[in-house]
């Protein structure tokens, strides 16, 4: 049961082969069993979970369930949800109970789906490894003594680790793929504006989408369809007709064009990781598919160009965070600018301090031309790389990371080199274009870590982008490994 | 002794007349109890976001067509970033480097009557911003309270190029735009309430320099009154510091009523570097020509096609169009009362309206639109001033019956208190013998030379007819009598 696909959940809640709150049940034991090894959950309410449950089993007693009804879902901790603590990883929001419900946790509710808690995640979704949370690092369960990536990492290890089907999560720069890879699981970043914003704690709104995380890419599809769709609360919601992304799942891949940007197999990918990938095409060739090579010149701008725009904007993104209406403040101050002072100074984080001042920074009077509007027009040319590479493939295929989950602690201490794991993926944040990433096999010592496969498509091009990832699950069975902890 | 010169350049904040914010649903209602209208995205709760009122755009373009400013087909909004507490979000969002109004101008009367003279004030921009809350530092023991009511109400900042060159310039300009902005429906203009409110730039310099002289900068005028006063004293501040040899820096100040004088309140080197940049939350402001036309074409006659058509069609002079320009509601009150009154009388309904019943209005501290004497029955009685039915004297007495509410129909008013003017000359010329044989000393005097004794003969005249008699007639007739050697010599 806890390694099926959601249609096979689906079917079984619907045949009363199980109910939802045995479901959830289920793995609410299983979360309480390994959650104080893995960390992967910041709070598990069992009464509010079984509630929802109950109710999603009266909807399909009553013959008024959908597809989704009953599943248990984990959200990531930046999804504002009604009546549940909404930490975002941070001290400075331990004691925010959120008024009311995230557009995501509206629809997720609607879709029948139960709230199973509230997933770790780096601070703030700033990290690469979900060892900047204020609740502790986030454990691979792949092994124990590695991250599971970030700042996705507690969905991510929740989902390997089979304590939820599926879980919820966001990506500014690849916080959903490159945690999804490091812990075998497929994750979909939308093209930004397909699923709303709002009630999703904003890190950087220019770049921030949330997605699903799941084990196939029929579960993503499932997912995404019920996630996204137009939110006039959000000005940068698409307003666009709703869509089944499950439509091209079956599409077949002959004639499909992957491009090959020359930029992601240069130098800096592991060998291991370069092996899966290339494994990964040949099947892709094998069923018909042509690679081609692309080139995204400007995609090595990416990482500066991001830690400069990402922070900028959560510079101010954050300052609402003051100790005034909400959230921690200072037990002790002197006057109005003490009391600033030291709420921001005890409730965030060193990584988050770091990214508001070097935000701070490059907003400032004389600096605002040489960085920020720099990175802007570096951010232009990057997009215009993959409206060129488009023009000759269908999808672009590449690494998700450049090397298998790293050990906890190893890349704590040295900002640059962490910031580094994501230089794959910004780059699709920056264009605004939906990415994802699929388990295509396995490195590190004793071949035991997964390694991600990541596909860009074209803008709004979900659909094919998950139809072609469905094809490769289809013939390969990666997604369906476990974790022996499992 | 150095002339100076005095230059002014003034900031504006309207507060737009929406039902709601101008990036949230909440009410922006004035006087709820504190904090009753703000909702998620006002307080600023993690994850909300903002979506801009249309209607706040349509009072923008309002505006940028009544001043002849560029309209923008694309403008941004911006953060503006630093911390208070009655700023939820950490910032406010602004327009900054894009407004959606560029240029345009104010055309203003300086001066009282006989003695004004017009002038024209280039406008820089005008920009869409959201307000703050409001910090309230009374009956919290040493605490401050917030109150979020405010935060996020539409506000249009309206800048000036620094164009004024005396206070009396400055306050004709913002009463102009006082008038513009309630003319075109964009704000309520209510001052005590903050919906509009006004920063002075003020600076001086020698007369005939090319070069600004360092400004300081007067927060929060919030009525006509103390912005003269602020000024004035602002500007004889920085003259007497200049001659004493001191220099001026740049500051911002604020008016102090109490004492009328204007204090620093942070000087430059205090000044915060705000971090505009564009906000990601929102899209560029997208506005069509189509849009633009829909609000022209729902834009009343303004005040300064209003005041030239004035002065061209009733021959008004430019100190009594723009004074019937200055508020829409005198401005319908004149216009229905002209069309009433007919064109030719336009000269004597702006004299009536600007004299009797502006000078009634104001001892009553009373507004135009309460006046118990409505636009037609003022356009009777100047018909019949016209027709010479009743004197203009006459009409005082008229006037105050209809105002008292005596009586609503002038013509009844006339003939019930018997006030129509005697223009018969047989019964004029009776009533003068009588008047001269009774008053023999008086056509002696005047005969004697003394011109006085005539106006004393008129006023008994007028004094028997209760001053109904033609004035006109009654000069001609008595000087006619009073020639004549054979009438009234005195009795054998």
């Amino acid at each position: 049961m806890i390694n099926s696909s959601l249609k096979e959940l689906g079917a079984a809640l619907a045949e009363k082969r199980i109910s939802s709150v045995e479901l959830a049940t289920l793995l609410i034991e299983r979360i309480e069993a390994l959650n104080p090894t893995l960390n992967a959950f910041i709070t598990v309410d069992r009464e509010k979970t079984l509630a929802m449950a109950r109710d999603a089993d009266r909807r399909l007693g009553a013959g008024l369930a959908g597809p989704l009804t009953g599943i248990p879902l984990a959200h990531k901790d930046i999804f504002c949800s009604e009546g549940w603590l909404t930490t975002c990883g941070s001290k400075m929001l331990a004691n925010f109970a959120s008024p009311y419900d995230a557009h995501v946790v509206q629809l997720m509710k609607a879709a029948g789906l139960v709230t199973l808690g509230k997933t770790n995640m780096d601070e703030f979704a700033m990290g690469s490894s979900n060892e900047t949370s204020f609740y502790g690092p986030v454990k691979n369960p792949w092994d124990n003594t590695r991250v599971p990536g970030g700042s996705s990492g507690g969905s991510a290890a929740a989902v390997a680790a089979r304590l939820t089907p599926a879980a919820t999560g966001t990506d500014t720069g690849g916080s959903i793929r490159q945690p999804a890879a490091l812990c075998g699981l497929t994750g979909v970043k939308p093209t930004y504006g397909v699923v709303s914003r709002y009630g999703m704690i904003a890190f950087a709104s220019s770049l921030d989408q949330g997605g699903p995380m799941a084990k196939s890419a029929e579960d993503c599809a499932l997912l995404l369809s019920a996630m996204s769709g137009f939110d006039p609360r959000d000005s940068t919601s698409l307003d666009r007709p709703a869509e089944d992304y499950r439509r091209d799942l079956e599409k077949p891949l002959a004639g499909l064009k992957i491009g090959l940007p020359r930029e992601f197999f240069a130098a800096g990918m592991a060998a291991d990781v370069r092996e899966a990938v290339d494994e990964a095409l040949a099947e892709y060739r094998r069923q018909g598919a042509v690679t081609v090579e692309v080139s995204l010149p400007s995609s090595g701008l990416s990482v500066p160009a991001y830690y400069v725009i990402a922070p900028a904007e959560a510079s101010s993104n954050l300052s609402r965070f003051d100790g005034v209406r909400y959230g921690y403040r200072a037990p002790e101050y002197t006057d109005l600018a003490d009391m600033y002072c030291k709420t921001r100074a005890q409730g965030f984080g060193a990584e988050v301090k770091r990214r508001i001042l070097i935000g701070t920074y490059v907003l400032s009077h004389g600096y605002y031309d040489a960085y920020y509007l720099q990175a802007q027009k570096i951010r232009r040319l990057i997009a215009n790389d993959f409206v060129q590479a488009f023009r000759h493939c269908d999808i672009i295929m590449g690494p998700t990371t450049p090397s298998t989950a790293f050990a906890l602690g190893a890349k704590s201490d040295d900002p640059v080199e962490m910031y580094l794991s994501d230089i794959y993926t910004i780059a699709v944040n920056l264009a605004g274009l939906p990415g994802m990433s699929i388990p295509c096999g396995f490195g590190g010592e004793g071949g035991k870590l997964p390694v991600g496969l990541q596909l860009i498509g074209n803008y709004f091009d979900e659909a094919r982008m998950l139809g072609v990832a469905h094809r490769y699950q289809l013939a390969t069975d990666w997604h369906k490994r476990m974790p022996e902890e499992a | 002794m150095m002339e100076w010169e005095i230059v002014i350049g003034l900031e504006t904040h309207a507060q737009l007349r929406t039902n709601s914010k101008i990036f949230s649903g909440s009410s922006t209602a004035f006087g709820a109890a504190p904090n009753t209208q703000a909702n998620a995205v006002d307080i600023a709760l993690p994850g909300v976001l903002p979506v801009l009122n249309r209607a706040a755009v349509e009072c923008a373009i309002r505006l940028g067509l009544a001043v002849g400013g560029k309209i923008a087909a694309r403008s941004i909004f911006a953060r503006k970033n630093y911390f208070y507490p009655d700023l939820p979000k950490g910032y406010q969002i602004s327009q900054y480097e894009t407004p959606v109004i560029a240029g345009g101008s104010l055309a203003i009367v300086v001066g009282q009557a006989g003695q004004s003279y017009e002038k024209t004030v280039a406008l820089t921009r005008a920009h869409l911003e959201e307000d703050a809350g409001k910090s309230l530092h009374e009956d919290f023991h040493g605490k401050s309270g917030i109150d979020l009511n405010r935060a996020g109400t539409p506000l249009l900042e309206i800048v000036t190029e620094p164009d004024m060159r005396s206070a009396a310039e400055a306050v004709a300009y913002a009463k102009a735009l006082h008038a513009l902005v309630r003319w075109i429906g964009i704000c309520d203009g209510n001052m005590q309430e903050g919906s509009f409110r006004c920063d002075a730039n003020v600076s001086v310099r020698p007369r005939g320099s090319e070069v600004l002289g360092t400004r300081r900068e007067i927060k929060n005028l919030n009525s006509f009154r103390f912005m003269q006063q602020a000024i004035d004293y602002e500007v004889q501040w920085q003259i007497a510091t200049l001659e004493d040899g001191g220099r001026i820096e740049q500051a911002t100040v604020l008016f102090d009523p109490a004492t009328g004088e204007t204090r620093a309140m942070r000087s430059k080197e205090d000044a915060q570097d705000y971090r505009y940049f564009p906000d990601p939350d929102l899209l560029p402001l997208e506005i069509s020509p189509d849009w633009i036309a829909r609000v022209k074409a729902d834009l009343p006659e303004l005040p300064a096609e209003m005041k030239a058509r004035f002065e061209s069609e009733y021959r008004l002079s430019a100190y009594d169009a723009a004074a019937l320009t200055a508020g829409r509601e005198i401005c319908v009150y004149f216009a229905d009362c002209v069309a009433a009154a007919g064109r030719e009388n336009a000269k004597l309904c702006a004299n009536w309206l600007m004299g009797e019943l502006a000078a009634r209005l104001n001892k009553e501290g009373r507004e135009i639109s309460a006046a118990p004497i409505p636009p037609l029955q003022l356009a009777a009685l100047v018909r019949r001033i016209a027709d010479a039915t009743i004197s203009n004297k006459i009409g005082k007495e008229v006037f105050d019956a209809l105002w008292s509410g005596e009586d609503k129909d002038v013509d009844a008013v006339i003939s019930d208190r018997g006030l129509k003017q005697i223009s018969d000359g047989g019964a004029l010329e009776a009533l003068i013998d009588g008047v001269l044989a009774a008053n023999p000393k008086s056509v002696e005097e005047f005969r004697a030379g003394k011109e006085k004794a005539f106006n004393a003969l008129v006023g008994q005249l007028m004094k028997a007819t209760r001053g109904k008699a033609n004035p006109q007639q009654v000069n001609e007739l008595l000087r006619r009598k009073l020639s004549d050697r054979d009438v009234l010599r005195p009795p054998d």
